[in-house]
């Protein structure tokens, strides 16, 4: 009646948990090719690229489960530009996202549910990403999720967790919901969970491709990655973006942006004096850039100061346009300026010429000029005095 | 009917002002030779943040704008029919023809590799989406026009008559050239500096700058036809031609009222008197700008002034001045290519510009004494 059952059959997927089925239509030798580019993104031999690849693809992997509370969803949407793989490779074959309240096919008690069983299933052993700051004023309950607040359902996640990732920078160190006044209380997961190890992934949003990293080491070495004293993956967050800014060679040689738009900012100068944070934010920004678009998508490389999104005290707690403090080196407090002085200017010669020309001028116009005047009546008749009165000859 | 009318003046060439203006081309001969020799780098003051200095905004656009009296009266009497201007028609051809010459020879002075200025010639090499390119050969073509509009004026001397009676009936074609061309080329040279973007400031930059450089090459050409008229009359010893000027300068009045009420309301439009009032020198230069325009409109409106060669002469003078100031503050002074860079003319750019002034008076003053290119049914009352 409908013309025929459209469902493809089961064949059609076939082996599921083999590579080919697994992928997602990702050939083997695409896959290989990315497990290689997150080896290096971690800063490892390329060859664990197919230790990483086997561990993804592992039938029996570990699921992740991903909360949400305080949040803008700003880091599931990060997620979804992840373009190598795409998304959809992503969540159901790379990583295995068993509970995500934005990207769930499932919706209320099933979700739910589902997030029980798996939690179940695999005590222990799962990641628990958190997205989001924890709110933690009257018991919690400003951020509710199936009738838990939201501080419960993280705790609970938590005890069987065997690793636990905060996403973004309200999970990492409180973001925007901790910043002044801060009315729910809002703290961060490692505050909330004061007796687990967490991997911070910070950022506003943090690259896709840094908390993917994590993930996939944690799966493939089955512990953390190195981690700074902030708790940050030193592959990501060891280096200041200042170091590796593509700008940087501006602010050595004093060449800053003073306003929007102005020349120094059309062509790409040092954001510093419109208060970049890069000077003392740790990030890998520069290095990585943005979601595959090419060189320069990130803040500082499209024109924008960093806010120091990373870094606690820096992004939504100084202003946006306020100096940074520089961590490694001090600017001098007097650079040359944006505009330094090119092409010649006016000289003794050229003035004392153009006042001649301007004062013969002026002074013959006025003699013609009152002489005109003189001669308005007896316009007819003026008095021949010099050569070129002469008739023609012929 | 034209060879009544006209008769050469006649008299001695060398004169006294004649051998200073003498000595001004030979000082600018010298400079030449160095430019020529050593480069522009050794006697301009361009730069990159300025590649066109005095002698493109001055000696082609202010010059050939002081070039268009040809224009503004062959659109008078040859298109508008109107005859009783007819007097005035010959000399401003001929100040168009020596205004596009020497602001072609500008050209090729500023042309920094000027042993490839031949290269216009050869349309393969062309960039069709060029203005300038439209600008080169306007102005190219329009020296020839203007010198085949002028013909009659040597035919008549040299007596060729069966020439220029074949040449009369064919003459209409570069009339119509001769009005047609300047229009494009003159509001071209408005569309070149809307193409700087924000580097002009917005006191001009506007979308109507090519309607205002067609403005000003009529209010400059008209107000150069004046002024040398009048300048004419007094040094050469003429009687005034007050009569047919003062009807003349009624149309110019209107027309420059007309413009400044176009020109000043683009600025307000644009919200960019804010800048008007920043004290700098682009505000100065706009403000002298606005009271020169004010003052033509206001010495040449009332009736009774447009009888005065007095008047005329003041308010042709800030007529012209206000155009040029126009012309100079949208390619110059209003022009800041950011960076810190700056640009005054040097002194070789200054002397040049004199010389090249100088050689336009000279050739003027040797044309009218032997060709007929001055009306001289007034004269003959004398």
């Amino acid at each position: 009646m409908l013309g025929g059952d459209h469902r493809p059959a089961s064949h059609d997927f076939g082996d599921l948990d083999g590579y080919a089925g697994a992928l997602g239509g990702l050939c083997r030798r695409d896959f290989l090719k990315f497990c290689t580019g997150v080896a290096a993104t971690l800063g490892l031999s390329p060859a664990l690229g197919v230790r990483i690849a086997n561990a993804a693809t592992d039938p029996g992997r570990p699921p992740v489960i991903w909360l949400s509370g305080q949040a803008c969803t700003g880091c599931t949407e990060t997620l979804l530009r992840a373009n190598h793989p795409t998304i959809d490779t992503l969540i159901l074959d790379m990583i295995s996202l068993d509970y995500h309240e934005t990207l769930s096919a499932g919706a209320g008690a099933q979700a739910e549910n589902y997030k029980d069983q798996s939690m179940k299933r695999h005590w222990g052993s799962y990641v628990l990403v958190v997205d989001g700051a924890v709110p933690t004023r009257d018991g919690g309950i400003y951020c509710k999720v199936a009738g838990e607040t939201f501080l419960d359902s993280v705790k609970k996640a938590a005890a069987g967790a065997g690793a636990i990732i905060a996403m973004g920078s309200c999970a990492s160190w409180g973001g925007i919901p901790s910043s002044g006044p801060n009315p729910t209380l809002a703290k961060a997961a490692h505050e909330v969970l004061p007796d687990k190890t967490i991997i911070n992934v910070p950022g506003c949003p943090p690259n896709a491709y840094n908390l993917l990293s994590t993930v996939l080491y944690l799966l493939t070495f089955a512990k953390a990655p190195d981690l700074d004293d902030k708790n940050r993956p030193k592959f990501a967050y060891g280096r200041l973006i200042h170091e590796n800014c593509e700008r940087r060679a501006h602010f050595d040689s004093g060449r800053f942006a003073l306003e929007f738009g102005d020349p120094g900012h059309r062509q790409g100068w040092c954001l510093y004096k419109l208060g970049c944070k890069g000077p003392e934010t740790f990030a890998n920004c520069p290095a990585i850039g943005f979601y595959d678009t090419g060189e320069g998508a990130w803040p500082v490389g499209c024109g924008a100061p960093c806010f120091g999104c990373t870094e606690k005290g820096v992004g939504f707690t100084k202003p946006i346009h306020s100096l940074a403090t520089v961590l490694t080196l001090t600017p001098p407090t007097a650079f040359p300026s944006v505009g330094e002085p090119r092409g010649e200017g006016i000289t003794p010669g050229a003035a004392a010429a153009l006042a001649g020309v301007g004062g013969a001028a002026l002074g013959a116009g006025a003699v013609l000029a009152s002489r005109l005047g003189k001669a308005a009546e007896p316009a007819s008749e003026p008095a021949p005095t010099s050569d070129d009165r002469q008739q023609p000859s012929r | 009917m034209a060879s009544h009318e006209h008769r050469p003046l006649g008299g001695k060439i060398v004169t006294a002002p004649f051998l200073v203006l003498l000595v001004i081309l030979f000082v600018a001969v010298i400079v030449l030779t160095q430019r020529f020799a050593f480069g522009l780098g050794a006697v301009t003051h361009l730069s990159d943040g300025y590649p066109w200095g005095i002698w493109i905004t001055i000696d082609l656009i202010i010059g050939t704008a002081l070039g268009c009296g040809g224009l503004v009266m062959a659109l008078l009497v040859y298109v508008l029919n109107r005859g009783d201007y007819h007097p005035l028609a010959r000399a401003g051809l001929m100040t168009s023809l020596f205004g596009y010459t020497l602001g072609a020879l500008a050209v090729l002075i500023d042309l920094g590799r000027y042993w490839q200025g031949h290269n216009i010639f050869f349309p393969w090499l062309w960039n069709a989406n060029s203005v300038l390119l439209e600008t080169a050969l306007c102005i190219f073509v329009y020296i020839i026009v203007l010198a085949i509009e002028f013909a009659p004026a040597v035919f008549e001397r040299l007596g060729m008559n069966e020439a220029r009676r074949r040449l009369h009936k064919i003459l209409f074609v570069f009339t119509g050239l001769g009005v047609l061309l300047p229009m494009m080329h003159q509001s071209s040279m408005g569309t070149v500096v809307v193409l700087l973007g924000y580097k002009l400031s917005p006191l001009w930059q506007s979308h109507l700058l090519t309607l205002f450089f067609l403005i000003t090459a009529f209010t400059i050409g008209f107000a150069a036809v004046a002024f040398e008229s009048v300048l004419a009359s007094v040094c050469l010893r003429r009687p005034f031609d007050t009569p047919i000027l003062s009807r003349l300068t009624g149309i110019m009045a209107w027309v420059m009222l007309g413009f400044m009420i176009v020109r000043y309301a683009d600025v307000v439009r644009l919200g960019a008197l804010p800048l008007a009032l920043a004290g700098d020198a682009k505000a100065v230069s706009f403000w002298i700008e606005f009271f020169l325009g004010a003052a033509a409109v206001l010495l040449l409106m009332p009736k009774a002034n447009r009888s005065s060669p007095r008047f005329i002469f003041l308010g042709a003078t800030a007529m012209l001045f206000n155009g040029a100031l126009y012309r100079l503050n949208a390619y110059l002074i209003g022009y800041d290519p950011g960076d810190g860079w700056s640009y005054f003319p040097s002194l070789g750019e200054i002397l040049v510009t004199l010389g090249i002034f100088a050689l336009e008076i000279m050739l003027y003053l040797m044309v009218v004494k032997l060709l007929p290119v001055l009306h001289a049914a007034r004269r003959a009352a004398t």
